[in-house]
């Protein structure tokens, strides 16, 4: 029987589009879909650290050892999605000297690179760390953007032939007997770039093998074609800072705990974590206690957050997942292992395969795996390249930052873009348009949103986790309007007023949790520029009633 | 020794101007002061006077035709409440008064619909003259003219955002470059200064002044509209005479849309304020921030507070370090909502920096807000309750003070952003209470 594609990848996160990238790359067809934009679920609700592994080098070693090795692959093919930050496990007076001492132990027989500092040390390195900070492991921790390298797969694997489909929810798995063969999708908006107030449709997806990447999701997608597949989702709330307090990443060094760890991404600095496990991966309280101890513990390492100003906060669910029998109550004690469910061994289901657990760092190494199952059960006979060949946006780097011009820009605007962007920034930046500022916070230019807005149709939260646009201080109050103003004439008026203010809600969907000091006013003033200059809550356009214009003022 | 007056106004933004004008007015002999801090929130606004666009109660009755019909509906604890309807149409009257033929809109009790740079309408009750030609109840056809280099106006999606609203009127946007304005990020006060000095700009057609050279640009786009707008970028000091001609040149009426900040209308507003404020012989300490104040028993009290009703005796103001005691008999404050910083808050409270009046809010932050972005905020309506003379109250619903009077933003009790009532509120709560000061200290 013929099908619509090869390979059919389930799931838009860093490890699905890191296994499309890879099995396209290989040669076989593949299709991805996707329910919401790319990163939607997990990836992109992660505190951004590209560990070093020195995290688990005393609990999980085998983790630790594969994230040192994936760290320094991801340095070599994703340069412009990594920032070498470095990081520092950062022992306080009341935490164990024995831990301390297993932890150096531990990265060096992983293979991590750890250097001991004294607490005077570890406070030259980064100035705002409490001063009764009494010693750090320095380790090769950096920080990642997950949505630039999540899109950066996809982007590669369109690149090599496969077809991409966000916004193309799996309502259900085809399966004749004991075989999966299919998926049937709902499009959003048809299939293509999502467009706004466009019908939705629905497709039948048939594929030769279907590979199940949705991560805390897999169980849903299971129960499809009645497959039980236990993930165990645990929850975890970052909190984001409007500033970098520190460049380094920094982590407590003690056994295990909430709120212990600080990652300087981009403009800001994310606190991070929680763990505790959820029954629903949609549908967990975010709480505010959640939040108040983020900054409360973390100010025991770096005294400012008390009075720094955070922007919003976010929760993500990590699709944790152990081999049944082995018990563990506390989600902190889970392998960041990941396991591939072959579901005609452990079912007697063929065509379909589920990969779940792991974690971010090693995603690329997650798809070569599963890719090599993949070709072993399809009789291909290709090999992975994806640890030797540069992401787009990565391949040429150095030549790139010595060589390259500035577009016309001001130079932080350049830089930022540059940084962004990596090799592609040429072909993106270079135009004889004006290119004008959009979002000032981050520096994003109109050719950026442009470039972002051909990847990903009128979903302008797709634009966002290209570009960084609406992603600053202001959240989006002063630049939303304008992102949206670019979709225009391409799309039309009710397009354009739908994508903002789907936007512009999302936006405050996190900033709600940041609202004291500065960035309560940050919100009355983005409230007061929509509604009472713009009049946008109460739009004639788009509310039932018609008014009558004859009976106001028509000038004197 | 301490800086003498008879009032001073804390706060330069519309209320405290507005205060420190009509205490001016009031009583002529009283020597009055304004300081102020930063630049004021005026920059940030679009230089509308909004009295009331909406019903608190039913915004899906729509915009309201006539503002002062629906004053006497307002709940108790409200602005407008406290003060009294007549007291909003006596602030609004005086408002005419000092802004003479700059603001339009009092030939009517009926509010006016000025079209947004998003491109909907907004009611509002008076409007500077620049924008009068673009009411959106004046059936006139309409060319809406962007640049390039602006992003905030995207005039083609405007106009047909305009025709979605139901205007009576056809709209049609183009977009053009902007002769003169070589970087793609120049700053709004560039385009205006430009149009301001006329200054000599080169286009394709040689050496020209930057208006003849608009006027050319945006000519040979015009059709049959009669009417022609632009974002609110047209000139500064000269705004009339920069629209006037471009006008005569394109033989249609021009006209400007409100825009975000920053916003020429409102530092154009600002100005004519500050203007009034030296005609009318009030001193203007600008820059320095009130730290703390003494009560009349000379305690200094500052953060945590004194006993209800005391009587304040004087302020500190900080000017770069040194501390300087202004002292007066009547006090106003006007310092602004949470934008202006007059109301501030932590994770755990939410206060009034300088004498730290009660702020009515929920112990519970996540309380402070709703969950759908336009929704009814709470956060919006932060902000001291007054009494009658605007005298801030609290908790126990007493006078925090015998000689402080509260205006504009600073009050709480309303949602200016979904009432479209933040202007009116500043002029009727900072004619109020400057009137009462002014009354009181003579």
């Amino acid at each position: 029987m013929a099908t619509d594609t090869e390979v059919l990848v389930l799931g838009g996160g860093s490890t699905g589009c890191g296994i499309a990238r890879d099995l396209a790359m290989r040669g076989l067809e593949v299709t991805l879909v996707e329910r919401g934009n790319l990163t939607d679920g997990t990836t992109g609700r992660m505190h951004g650290l590209l560990h070093s592994g020195g995290r688990y080098a005393v609990s999980d070693r085998a983790s630790a050892t594969e994230c040192i090795e994936e760290n320094e692959i991801l340095r070599e093919i994703a340069g412009h999605c990594v920032e070498e930050t470095g990081g520092l496990f950062v022992q306080r007076p009341e935490d164990s000297d024995d831990y301390f001492q297993e932890k150096l132990e531990g990265c060096r027989d992983c293979g991590i690179p750890a250097r001991v500092l004294s607490g005077r040390e570890a406070r030259e390195v980064e100035p705002y760390l409490a001063e009764d900070v009494k010693r750090a492991i320095e380790v090769p921790d950096g920080a990642v953007d997950p949505f630039r390298l999540c899109v950066a797969n996809a982007i590669d694997a369109e690149t090599h032939g496969a077809r991409v489909e966000t916004h193309a929810e799996v309502v259900d798995l085809l399966r004749d007997g004991d075989d999966v063969y299919g998926v049937e999708v709902r499009h959003e908006s048809g299939p293509g770039k999502r467009t706004h107030a466009a019908a939705g449709t629905t497709e039948e997806i048939t594929a030769e093998y279907v590979v199940n990447a949705t991560g805390a999701w897999a169980g849903e997608i299971g129960a499809m074609a009645d497959l039980e597949i236990e993930v165990r989702p645990s929850k975890g709330v970052m909190t984001i800072m409007n500033v970098r307090q520190v460049d380094t990443v920094i982590n407590r060094c003690r056994p295990k705990g909430d709120a212990d760890i600080v990652v300087p991404h981009e403009t800001t600095a994310i606190l991070g974590t929680t763990d505790e496990e959820v029954s629903d991966p949609d549908d967990f309280p975010e709480d505010q206690w959640e939040v108040d101890q983020m900054i409360d513990t973390l100010s025991e390492l770096v005294p400012i957050l008390e009075e720094a100003r955070t922007i919003r906060s976010f929760w993500g669910v990590r699709p944790l997942y152990e081999p049944p029998g082995t018990g563990t109550q506390d989600p902190t004690d889970i392998t960041r292992d990941f396991f591939l469910l072959d579901h005609a061994d452990r079912d007697g289901v063929s065509g379909i395969s589920s990969i779940v657990g792991g974690k971010f760092t090693t995603y690329r190494a997650m798809a070569e795996e599963i890719s090599d199952h993949v070709c072993e059960k399809l009789g291909v006979n290709a090999s992975c390249a994806t640890a030797d060949e540069p992401l787009p946006g990565s391949e040429d780097i150095a030549t790139l930052e010595a060589g390259m011009d500035d577009f016309g820009l001001r130079s932080p605007v350049a830089r930022r873009s540059k940084q962004r962007l990596g090799s592609r920034a040429s072909e993106v930046l270079e135009t004889d348009e004006a290119n004008p500022v959009i979002c000032q916070c981050e520096g994003v230019t109109r050719a950026e949103v442009c470039d972002a807005i051909d990847q990903s149709g009128t979903d302008l939260n797709a634009v966002r986790i290209r570009t960084r646009a609406s992603m600053g201080n202001c959240q989006g109050g002063f630049c939303c309007q304008n992102m949206a103003n670019e979709l225009h004439p391409e799309y039309d008026e009710e397009t354009v007023r739908a994508a903002l203010d789907e936007l512009f809600q999302e936006r405050w969907k996190g900033e709600r949790h940041a609202l004291w000091g500065e960035q309560l006013s940050q919100a009355m003033l983005n409230y007061a520029l929509h509604a009472t200059t713009m009049n946008r809550d109460r739009d004639p356009a788009g509310e039932p009633t018609t008014i009558e214009f004859a009976d106001f003022d028509g000038g004197a | 020794m301490a800086i003498e007056d008879d009032v001073l106004v804390i706060g330069g933004g519309l209320a405290g101007a507005t205060a420190a004008l009509a205490a001016a007015d009031a009583a002529p002999d009283v020597r009055v002061r304004l300081v102020t801090y930063k630049q004021s929130t005026l920059r940030h606004a679009s230089g509308l006077i909004d009295i009331l666009g909406y019903a608190p109660d039913s915004p899906e009755e729509g915009p309201l035709v006539d503002p002062f019909d629906a004053l006497s509906d307002l709940p108790e604890g409200h602005p407008y409440e406290r003060v009294g309807s007549d007291a909003v149409r006596e602030a609004l009257a005086f408002f005419d008064d000092v802004a003479g033929d700059a603001y339009a809109g009092d030939h009517t009790d009926a509010n006016a619909l000025v079209p947004t740079h998003g491109g909907t309408v907004k009611p509002t009750a008076r409007y500077p003259v620049s924008t009068a030609d673009g009411l959106a109840s004046d059936d006139r056809d309409a060319l809406l003219v962007g640049f390039e280099t602006l992003p905030d106006f995207e005039a083609p999606l405007a106009a047909a955002h305009l025709e979605a609203a139901g205007a009576p009127f056809s709209a049609r946007g183009a977009t053009i470059p902007f002769p003169g304005v070589v970087r793609d990020d120049a700053k709004v006060t560039r385009y205006a200064h430009l149009l301001d000095q006329d200054e000599t700009v080169t286009t394709g057609a040689g050496e020209t002044g930057a208006r003849e050279a608009l006027a050319t640009t945006v000519a040979e786009r015009l059709g049959d509209e009669s009417r022609v707008g632009f974002p609110a970028v047209l000139g500064d000091e000269h705004a009339a005479e920069v629209r006037a001609d471009l006008a005569a040149a394109l033989g249609a009426d021009v006209f400007e849309v409100p825009m975000g900040p920053p916003s020429l209308p409102g530092m154009r507003l600002e100005d004519l304020l500050y203007d009034a404020l030296e005609e009318a012989g009030v001193r203007v300490t600008s820059g320095v921030p009130v730290i703390d104040y003494e009560t009349a028993e000379a305690d200094a009290v500052a953060a945590d507070g004194g006993s209800g009703g005391d009587r304040i005796e004087r302020v500190v103001v900080d000017r770069n370090g040194t501390e300087i005691p202004y002292r007066a008999d009547q006090y106003v404050l006007a310092t602004g909502g949470l934008v202006g910083k007059g109301v501030r808050s932590e994770r755990e409270r939410v206060f009034e920096p300088i004498f730290d009046c009660h702020v009515p809010h929920a112990a519970d932050r996540y309380d402070w807000f709703v969950d759908d972005v336009f929704g009814d905020q709470p956060y919006a309506r932060f902000g001291l309750a007054s009494d009658r003379e605007l005298r801030p109250l609290d908790a126990d619903d007493e006078p925090e003070f015998s000689n402080l009077r509260a205006a504009g933003a600073v009050l709480g009790g309303y949602d200016f952003a979904a009432e479209k009532s933040g202007a009116g509120v500043s002029l009727a709560t900072g004619y109020v209470a400057g009137t009462r000061a002014g009354e009181e200290a003579e």
